[in-house]
């Protein structure tokens, strides 16, 4: 009579998708269209009022993409997900649907430099106000909430910063002052760590990176984990009639998928960072061998970190899954490996941020661009791309130092990959 | 709960075989959960019989105040009232042959079940009759939610 519960691998695959009820199709379709007809005048106007589930216009809902949207909650184990454009647009969607002026966040200060130009800048300007604190210290995050704050913002894995996140420990504070704790999944992937498990309420993906894992299309998903109590007294919107979708009330109405309904009613539909389908498709074509992909990524990425940590060429190595790192033991409690990122120095003579450049035009076949989780090793150097826009003193809390060189390993052989690394190294170094 | 969660095989014959449902609490506001569930049920050809003593007509059908005034075979007694509510509901659902008593998603009432079940009713506690019928029929993968369906079967109708 027990249902199965069934293994990432088989939901990377399986999840979200059964073969066409028309065509039987195995593979799933593309549903390239931009509308749905309707049976009836009647039957329009119950899909207007939410009274029965169905596609409308591709903006809220489309086949192909619900296809991801179900993969990606399965993968993370939340109740359901709303896929948009771009990993920055999941994070805009999920804070949006969550905030209004005069609410405030607390949020780590090693964040990937959009997200803090998004809460520092953007948000701002809307009257919510972002408190940043150290990702690591429980306490901080406690100590900087106020009576306003309605959410809390953090990296599972820090990008650049590589900052472990205590997922269970900062879910507990934000929990103790009920609000619910959002984490941005994306470095780790569903693959490797799994936040709702651990805490967390609110999940959001650059699916860009490795859920497609291949470097060619940008895609964003937000995962509720269905668990969050909204009629705690502080989400009104949640639970009071929606001015913008004539009076439902997201919380009564679809229960532990109402913040879901409520992003995709509200946010997606208004603010239009909708997905194509050709998009997600090709992204799905990635997460049917993310399980795979993981492990490969994580073996090279830390047989990268041990051969930079034995170079005496290198100042330091940030690689969280090596056993010296001093967040290595909560790294293993919360994930399956380290995932495929690491920052490195390089002992310049004089002007480190030099040697970073020397190495990163060495490169081979490593490809200096912004992205992360690419099949291809790609390095970039923050100080001057990602995070240029920061002060020096946002730059410090973002984990960024003006030498560091970020590496996102790839699935090379990891003997090619070594060997790009040392000639690099030595036109870095000469 | 008292008995341990229906599994999806079993939620799916609920579904298949029940074909009247008399919603006990059904609301004529049209933005009540209760509306939204029976006006969908509704749409997938259910046909609904609202048991509601404050009104006469909701969604066309004629209501009834009681279960035991429904002049015709009732197969499920789907529940929108405070749990305390739901043991007197849970006897007439016995009463009148229902084949099942369906609780809403936040009513759990364990009296209730054991009647149910005592009198070879089946019982479901603490679920949404729209959201697993969407769920296991495809709507609600329409929303994005985890349904749970993993099979290389075309979806049924």
């Amino acid at each position: 009579m027990t249902q199965r519960r069934f293994h990432p691998e088989t939901l990377a695959i399986h999840a979200g998708q059964v073969p066409d009820r028309e065509t039987g199709a195995r593979a799933l379709p593309i549903y390239q269209t931009t509308s749905f007809v309707f049976d009836s005048a009647e039957h329009a106007a119950q899909l207007f009022n939410l009274q029965t589930f169905g596609n409308v216009y591709s903006r809220l809902s489309n086949p192909t993409v619900a296809a991801l949207e179900e993969r990606v909650a399965a993968l993370e184990g939340g109740r359901a997900a709303v896929a948009c454009a771009s990993g920055m647009a999941a994070e805009a969607m999920a804070l949006m649907t969550l905030l209004q002026a005069g609410d405030h966040v607390v949020a780590a200060g090693a964040l990937y430099g959009g997200s803090v130009t998004m809460l520092s800048v953007n948000l701002a300007k809307f009257g919510i106000e972002t408190t940043f604190v150290d990702a690591t210290r429980p306490d901080a995050w406690a100590a900087a909430v106020k009576p306003n704050t309605r959410a809390f913002f953090a990296e599972s894995l820090g990008n650049p910063s590589l900052v472990v996140l205590d997922i269970a420990a900062v879910a507990d504070v934000a929990h103790a002052h009920g609000v619910p704790l959002i984490v941005d999944n994306t470095v780790p992937s569903p693959a490797l760590c799994n936040p709702i498990a651990l805490g967390a309420d609110i999940v959001v993906h650059s699916a860009t990176k490795y859920l497609g894992g291949h470097g060619t299309t940008l895609a964003g998903v937000v995962v509720e984990s269905g668990r969050f109590p909204w009629d705690n007294g502080k989400f009104p919107g949640m639970t009071e009639p929606s001015p913008g979708y004539h009076g439902v009330k997201f919380f009564e109405t679809f229960g532990d998928f109402g913040f879901s309904m409520r992003c995709r009613m509200e946010t997606l539909r208004v603010y239009g960072a909708a997905l194509s389908p050709m998009s997600a498709w090709q992204v799905l074509q990635g997460v049917e061998t993310l399980p795979l992909r993981m492990e490969r990524h994580s073996a090279n990425a830390l047989a990268v970190a041990k051969f930079l940590q034995a170079d005496p060429r290198v100042a330091f190595v940030n690689y969280p899954g090596l056993p010296s790192h001093p967040q290595h033991a909560l790294l293993q409690r919360q994930m399956k490996a380290g995932s495929g990122l690491l920052a490195f120095g390089i002992r310049g003579h004089g002007d480190g941020a030099m040697a970073g450049v020397r190495f990163i035009e060495a490169a081979q076949f490593m490809s200096h661009l912004v992205n992360i989780g690419d099949t291809r090793t790609l390095v970039s150097h923050p100080a001057s791309t990602t995070h240029r826009q920061l002060s020096p003193e946002q730059q410090r809390a973002a984990g960024v130092t003006p030498e560091m060189v970020r590496l996102s390993v790839g699935l090379e052989h990891i003997d090619d990959i070594l060997w790009d690394m040392d000639q690099a190294l030595a036109a870095a170094s000469a | 709960m008292s008995m341990s969660a229906p599994d999806d095989a079993t939620l799916r014959r609920i579904l298949r075989g029940c074909r009247t449902i008399a919603v006990v609490g059904l609301s004529a506001d049209w933005n009540r959960p209760s509306y939204f569930a029976a006006s969908y049920l509704q749409g997938k050809g259910y046909r609904i019989v609202p048991v509601n003593p404050k009104a006469s007509e909701i969604l066309g059908e004629r209501c009834y105040a009681r279960l035991e005034d429904i002049p015709f075979a009732v197969d499920m007694v789907d529940v929108f009232r405070k749990p305390a509510d739901v043991p007197p509901i849970a006897a007439s659902a016995v009463a009148i042959g229902a084949r099942c008593l369906w609780q809403q998603l936040g009513v759990m009432n364990a009296e209730a079940d054991a009647t149910a079940r005592a009198a070879g009713l089946d019982s479901v506690m603490d679920r949404c009759v729209k959201i697993e019928h969407a769920r296991l029929f495809g709507g609600l993968h329409w929303a994005g939610v985890n349904t749970g369906v993993v099979s290389s079967k075309r979806r049924a109708a």
